[in-house]
């Protein structure tokens, strides 16, 4: 068990290296740093000045190590758009991007999970196959697509819900959020259902299919055979053992809701990280997106491992000593 | 189960039958006619392809010769409209582009960068696949282990990090010649661990069959071995990919075009189109916007509902 | 009255190119505590009977007519809740590969309980105590122990020893075996073929046992119906059809079992294989392969016939008119 959660947590440390190195990379060799950050006017001797400043003049390994030190406390350099820190405009920004993705994850899930178990159970009654076809419409509908939709239903001609902004936000300490006001929880809800509408209809076919593979194993027939109820087959027998694949899928899913986040961000206007960043590579702003890669890396990362150990508690393959299994 | 297979080549009448015989027979074609959604969709897909490839002589303007255009002819709404002009069947954009030709070029450009970024990650994924396939040890290793964490990354941000990256490596004034190159590469290397996955997992069970074995003694090149043995075994799935991975490339294109770092302006696709015409939809100009955006959830939807009618039907253990 | 009765059964799968009939035609009965062996070659029919019985044929497949009875009451046609009563509880199943008959995410002790306690009113407690009684009697050592074992934890024979208690733990009259050793290695075949007619011979439950093994029918069935191409091609007491077989496939078959013992010049081999269900050539089944076949062989298809042996044997040389003309 500890074995196990050791090489997880060192190979997930592992990937963030090379992220990390990966932005670097793209943070000292994508154009020069010092000509992003003074004009044409300046002389040689202050380019020098500022070269020196920064640390260009010193070793690779050292850059890198400085690199990697910094990020891990958060500073990520001075915007070249904004001309601010980095860290400040990600931290201005995460709650609006973490509220929008947490509400959609829940819509997503809520929604796609238990759409899936029916029609994976029911595979052949008309209102699965309903479901299947409208399913699959959400999956063609582009996100953006689905944002100016619904803008344009409910902003544009009803008139009933706000099509960009945050709307009222209230702060706790640095955190602003969306939940303690009328105006924010009108403002998000839109992004959220666009959000998560293409996340809802993905989750909902691969449990279904998920589901069906599991109904043609040789022990969900044994247990028919047995006589169990219907009851105790489908969700004794069948949930339980979609369950590990479910979990993955969960985690990818919220991986791709931060990913996401990006357009719904850029339609509705929502002041988030992806935004930013989207704003960034427009303006090539270097030291913005190497932040944004190593923030976007850590997160997936961390879902990465967060799913490898809830294996873990469902499936007891996994959670076997071997020595057991060997001895009879 | 029961499983009816006929032998296929040599029929019980004895006659060799021709290959057009053979298909029509086959099970995948009685499949195809039986649903009529895949037939359905099969005709769209056809039709947009056919569109893309005839656009200069089915276009009723060139949208890009700015000599033709007419800022007076600007914001004119369909022509079933009120306000229409039946010079304009679909209406026109803010410079005065007939939106119906607007649309079939930008198709044409959505078609092209989705099809290059397919090809491109088959090519690369199929190669990579068969080489960790048949390597083997720490290369195959370091190809799989790459391919794992990247399929844990959504595609579309995978995308969006090389074109960003790319871009920025440009110098400035290449940036919109090579947008489209650029754009190619960063959807087709966002897609290719899919199509590497299934290559390696074909590969690996040919490898170990005896007739490789035999074929390396009398000192076949590997390479040749794996493009005539393994090539034909991943076909399937990789039709089945392909095809479900061009809708998604079509949809990554159009999502980063929409997002203003895929195409360049002067020669819009789908997603661009939808950009522009966004900016006017709390004016009033909703058909802007409506119709690219028709255009290209029906050609998504029609590609996807072939994919998946593919992949029932040749059903490989593919999700 | 026998424990079950089958009558005239027969299976059909729709297919694109015409229906297929898995089995066709077959009547069969089993008596109280009867180990009745049924073997054929794969494709024979021989599984889709058994799932016909214990109401578990897969769609598109159906019973398309005859009868099954249990204890004289009909059972091809109940209500889904009505077999799923019986199943478990009047007939037990099971099935040829114990590594995957077996829920992977539940400890076996549970899987027990859960059967027994949904056909029985025992309470957790009691049913706790059946199952462990039952593994000790399975022959599972230190079962109290390996009760909240999963099933990963234990080597195939033990699984299919687990799979066993499992069919067994309700005391159903019969249990329908399909394939039950194929999967196993061959040292461990003869102990849960051994220990499954134990069982059978101390609960007094009937066995239909399903195999291609005629070794293993040999050594167990009391009985043996022997499939070809979706029908019985001979029925009689083991004894009678391994020794003296009538039926021309039933010869062959044994002719082609090498016997310890007896000198034989070589093995003897059936030409051809058994047709394709799409492919089943008129008259019967058996005719192209048949050594002694004659023109009404080709033509139509015999029921089964009293032999001049002590076994019944589907094939034309044992009708009066046509054998003594």
């Amino acid at each position: 068990m500890l074995a196990y959660v050791i090489q997880r947590v060192f190979q997930s440390l592992l990937v963030m290296v090379v992220v990390a190195f990966a932005a670097f990379i793209v943070f000292n060799f994508v154009g020069d740093p010092v000509d992003n950050m003074l004009g044409q006017e300046t002389s040689a001797e202050e380019r020098e000045e500022l070269r020196k400043d920064l640390g260009l003049d010193d070793p690779f390994i050292v850059q890198f190590g400085r690199f990697v030190t910094n990020a891990v406390h958060g500073e990520f350099g001075i915007s070249y758009r904004l001309q601010r820190p980095v860290a400040d405009l990600i931290a201005e920004r995460m709650p609006a991007t973490l509220e929008l993705v947490a509400l959609s994850a829940v819509l997503a899930l809520v929604f796609g999970v238990p759409l899936g178990v029916f029609t994976g159970i029911n595979r052949s009654s008309w209102i699965s196959q309903l479901i299947l076809i409208v399913s699959l419409v959400g999956v063609s509908l582009p996100t953006f697509v689905i944002g100016i939709l619904l803008i344009y239903i409910f902003a544009v001609n009803m008139g009933v819900l706000p099509s960009f902004g945050r709307g009222g936000v209230v702060e706790i300490g640095w955190w602003s959020t969306s939940f303690l006001t009328v105006a924010g929880w009108q403002a998000i809800i839109l992004p959220a259902v666009t959000l998560s509408l293409f996340q809802m209809t993905l989750i909902l076919r691969l449990v279904r299919s998920e589901m069906l593979e599991v109904m043609r194993t040789d022990y969900i027939k044994f247990a028919r055979a047995r006589g169990l109820t219907d009851r105790a087959v489908n969700f004794g027998h069948a949930l339980r053992n979609t369950l590990v694949p479910v979990i993955t899928i969960v985690g990818l899913n919220i991986g791709s809701l931060v990913a996401f986040s990006i357009i719904t961000e850029t339609v509705f206007q929502w002041p988030g990280m992806g935004f930013l960043f989207i704003q960034a590579v427009g303006f090539a702003d270097v030291p913005v997106m190497a932040a944004y890669l190593v923030m976007i890396a850590f997160v997936f990362v961390m879902i990465n491992l967060i799913v490898d150990l809830l294996y873990f508690v469902v499936d007891p393959r996994l959670r076997a000593d071997k020595a057991v299994a060997a001895g009879n | 189960m029961v499983s009816i297979t006929q032998s296929k080549d040599h029929p019980v009448n004895g006659a060799p039958r021709s290959r057009m015989a053979r298909i029509l027979d086959s099970d995948l074609f009685y499949s195809f006619r039986r649903s009529p959604v895949a037939v359905v969709s099969a005709v769209i897909t056809l039709a947009y392809f056919l569109t893309a490839g005839l656009a200069p002589w089915l276009a009723p303007y060139d949208p890009f010769n700015a000599a033709s255009l007419d800022l007076m002819d600007a914001f004119t709404a369909p022509a079933w409209t009120a306000e229409g002009d039946s010079r304009f069947l679909l209406g026109t954009d803010d410079q005065g582009r007939d939106i119906l030709s607007t649309l079939i070029y930008g198709g044409r450009i959505s078609l092209i960068v989705g099809f290059a970024a397919v090809a491109f990650s088959i090519i690369l994924g199929v190669g990579v696949g068969i080489l960790a396939g048949y390597v083997s040890g720490w290369v195959e290793t370091v190809i799989m282990r790459i391919a794992d964490v990247q399929l844990t990354i959504p595609a579309i941000l995978i995308a969006l990090m090389v074109d960003g990256v790319a871009r920025s490596a440009l110098p400035l004034e290449m940036r919109e010649d090579m947008a489209i190159y650029v754009l190619i590469f960063s959807i087709g290397i966002s897609d290719w661990p899919r199509y590497a996955r299934v290559t390696r997992g074909a590969t690996l069970v040919e490898r170990n069959k005896e007739y490789i074995q035999a074929a390396r003694i009398i000192g076949i090149h590997p390479v040749t071995i794996m493009l005539r043995h393994v090539l034909p075994n991943v076909m399937g799935p990789v039709l089945v990919l392909g095809t479900i991975g061009l809708a998604l490339a079509v949809i990554t294109e159009a999502t980063l075009s929409f997002l203003g770092v895929g195409v360049p302006p002067t020669t819009p696709s789908l997603g661009t189109l939808i950009r522009i015409g966004n900016n006017f939809l709390f004016s009033g100009e909703w058909w802007i916007t409506l119709f690219p955006a028709v255009a290209l959830v029906v050609l998504v939807l029609a590609v996807n509902l072939l994919g998946d009618w593919l992949r029932d039907a040749l059903n490989p253990k593919l999700r | 009255m026998a424990l079950l009765e089958v009558r005239n059964l027969r299976v059909e799968f729709p297919t694109r190119r015409g229906v297929l009939v898995a089995v066709d035609d077959i009547s069969l009965e089993i008596s109280e505590g009867e180990v009745l062996g049924v073997v054929g070659e794969s494709g024979a029919g021989k599984s889709m009977t058994g799932s016909a019985i214990i109401g578990l044929l897969e769609p598109p497949g159906r019973i398309a007519g005859g009868e099954i009875r249990l204890e004289g009451e009909r059972i091809d046609n109940l209500p889904y809740e009505k077999m799923r009563r019986i199943r478990g509880a009047k007939i037990g199943a099971i099935f040829q590969d114990p590594l995957t008959s077996l829920n992977p995410l539940y400890t076996i002790g549970r899987q027990l309980v859960e059967t027994i306690t949904t056909h029985t009113d025992l309470s957790e407690a009691d049913a706790r105590a059946h199952a462990i009684d039952l593994l000790s009697e399975v022959g599972i050592p230190a079962a109290e122990r390996r009760f909240d074992s999963y099933p990963h934890e234990f080597s195939g024979g033990m699984r299919q020893r687990v799979v066993i208690a499992l069919a067994l733990c309700v005391n159903p009259r019969l249990i329908v075996a399909d394939e039950p050793t194929t999967a196993l290695d061959v040292s461990i075949q003869a102990q849960i073929i051994a220990l499954l007619k134990r069982l059978c011979r101390d609960h007094g439950t009937a066995v239909m046992l399903i195999t291609h093994d005629m070794g293993v029918i040999a050594e167990t069935a009391d009985r043996v119906a022997v499939m070809y191409a979706g029908r019985i091609a001979e029925v009689g007491t083991v004894r009678d059809v391994v020794k003296h077989a009538k039926h021309p496939y039933t010869e062959g078959l044994m002719g082609s079992i090498p016997l310890v013992g007896h000198d034989v010049e070589r093995l003897t081999q059936i030409e051809g294989a058994m047709p394709r269900l799409t492919e089943i050539p008129t008259g019967c089944a058996f005719n192209p392969r048949c050594p002694k076949a004659f023109d009404r062989c080709r033509t139509e298809r015999p029921d089964l016939l009293q032999t001049d042996g002590a076994t019944q044997a589907a094939c034309w040389l044992y009708d009066r008119e046509t054998a003594y003309v």
